[in-house]
């Protein structure tokens, strides 16, 4: 199950975090993710944080589309 | 950050990219002569393509197959059949994630043992299961460790959580599987023809897009790892006919929010400690080299088919159940004769309609006339 969730750092306490998903709050192992602070965004699958999620890449992936949908709005 | 993640979900957006998709998957059916066959092998990415409205929105121009991607679905029956047996064990409470619980199998499903008395209870975490062990001192338990390279890392630091607070009564039943030596076997059958592959993006959060390289380059074959937001899978698909138009074969990284080149190794190397690979059956497959997680001999206390020696040897997978054949994307769910008929949501006879993530039980929920 690829099933992750996207969820915000509340707090840090050795290898685990409190993380906030759309209100519900839950505890997560860190201990595959570096360097967590508060405010981060993980990806979180069975109990874990897997990942955290970049928001340059997140940006980047939607710049060229926003472009393009700019341009037309001009055009 | 949050409306960022949003934007992934805006309709305006997705339909910017199906305004330049649908052309492009036009273009390349009249340059071969047919629709191209694009096959995702990811459970998750099955329901989100189906859910999303992707598969019907689209199915004029190119036909979205689903390939091996649900761990339950691949789970060949003589493991469930272990597992239904390790249920029924005077000692054992049975600890599992929720799809596991009402596939059917020799003697009845889990659900059904439970009805009956059986200890069977549903964890969200492993760690759960180790917690039930900790409170629970006069039971064995036993987690059936059912998934692919997300979930893997997260039952690894639960063993390495057991080990370190000596939780001498918790147990793992591993069918854990690996995606690319499965990968290989699809690419090597000629009866398989897809024109490219949605690479599954949490798997790729731990492997990295690294590991896919083989795809293209062993191939020729076009790859993209992709997200599982609307507005994600159909980045991917636009990428990848991008990639049939022009005659490349790469894989692109179209989720690097999430996936890094290298992946996860920190998630790698836990699995490692405690698992090694091995030959496992896959439904409908039958033997994948090197695609099976099991238990390093050193950690050999773990396992629970050593505590519990529960091999069943005359399991049959179910009558007419076409589920091998709809794994590979042969088939469509709808092709299979029970689809629909003997085999529904309420009463499944394969795997792919029980599990959540299974392609029969999507199709039927998305995709019924």
């Amino acid at each position: 199950m690829c099933l992750s969730i996207p969820v915000k750092v509340i707090s840090v306490d050795g290898e685990y975090a409190e993380v906030d998903f759309q209100g519900v709050k839950k505890s997560v192992g860190i201990t595959f993710v570096k360097d967590v602070r508060v405010g981060d965004y993980l990806l979180v699958h069975s109990g874990f944080a897997i990942e955290k999620i970049g928001e340059e890449e997140a940006l980047e992936t939607l710049r060229l589309w926003e472009e393009i949908e700019s341009a037309g709005n001009i055009g | 950050m949050q409306e960022i993640l949003d934007k992934f979900r805006r309709p305006e957006l997705g339909k910017q990219v199906l305004a330049e998709l649908i052309p492009k998957l036009n273009q390349a059916a009249d340059k071969f002569g047919r629709k191209l066959s694009f096959m995702e092998v990811c459970g998750t990415h099955t329901v989100s393509i189906s859910h999303t409205g992707i598969r019907d929105l689209l199915s004029n121009y190119v036909n979205l197959k689903s390939g091996p991607g649900c761990p339950v679905c691949v789970t060949d029956h003589s493991d469930i059949d272990a597992m239904l047996e390790l249920a029924r064990q005077e000692k054992v409470t049975l600890t599992t994630f929720g799809d596991m619980v009402r596939v059917p199998g020799k003697g009845g499903s889990l659900a059904e043992q439970k009805a009956e008395g059986a200890d069977i209870r549903i964890v969200y975490s492993t760690l759960d299961a180790v917690q039930i062990a900790e409170d629970n001192p006069g039971r064995d338990v036993v987690f059936l460790g059912i998934g692919f390279e997300t979930t893997t890392p997260t039952v690894a630091a639960a063993l390495q959580v057991a080990e370190k607070k000596r939780v001498d009564n918790f147990y793992l039943y591993s069918v854990h599987k690996v995606v690319p030596p499965a990968m290989h076997v699809l690419l090597s059958d000629p009866d398989v023809k897809i024109d490219g592959f949605i690479l599954p993006g949490h798997v790729s959060v731990v492997l990295g897009r690294k590991a896919w390289d083989f795809v293209a380059e062993d191939y020729n074959c076009p790859a993209a790892v992709v997200g599982f937001e609307a507005v994600d899978i159909l980045l991917g698909i636009n990428d990848l006919a991008d990639q049939v138009l022009n005659g490349q074969a790469k894989v692109s990284n179209m989720y690097s929010r999430a996936v890094k080149e290298e992946g996860n190794p920190a998630a790698r190397q836990m699995v490692d400690r405690y698992f090694t690979p091995g030959d496992a059956a896959w439904r409908g497959i039958g033997i994948v080299p090197g695609s099976g997680m099991f238990i390093r001999d050193e950690f050999r206390r773990f396992r629970a088919e050593e505590k519990y020696p529960v091999a069943v040897s005359d399991s049959q997978p179910p009558r007419g159940c076409a589920c091998g054949e709809v794994l590979k994307g042969k088939i469509w769910p709808q092709q299979c004769p029970l689809f629909g008929a003997t085999c529904t949501p309420v009463s499944p006879v394969g795997p792919c309609m029980v599990s959540s993530e299974g392609a029969c039980s999507a199709y039927y929920r998305y995709h019924r006339e």
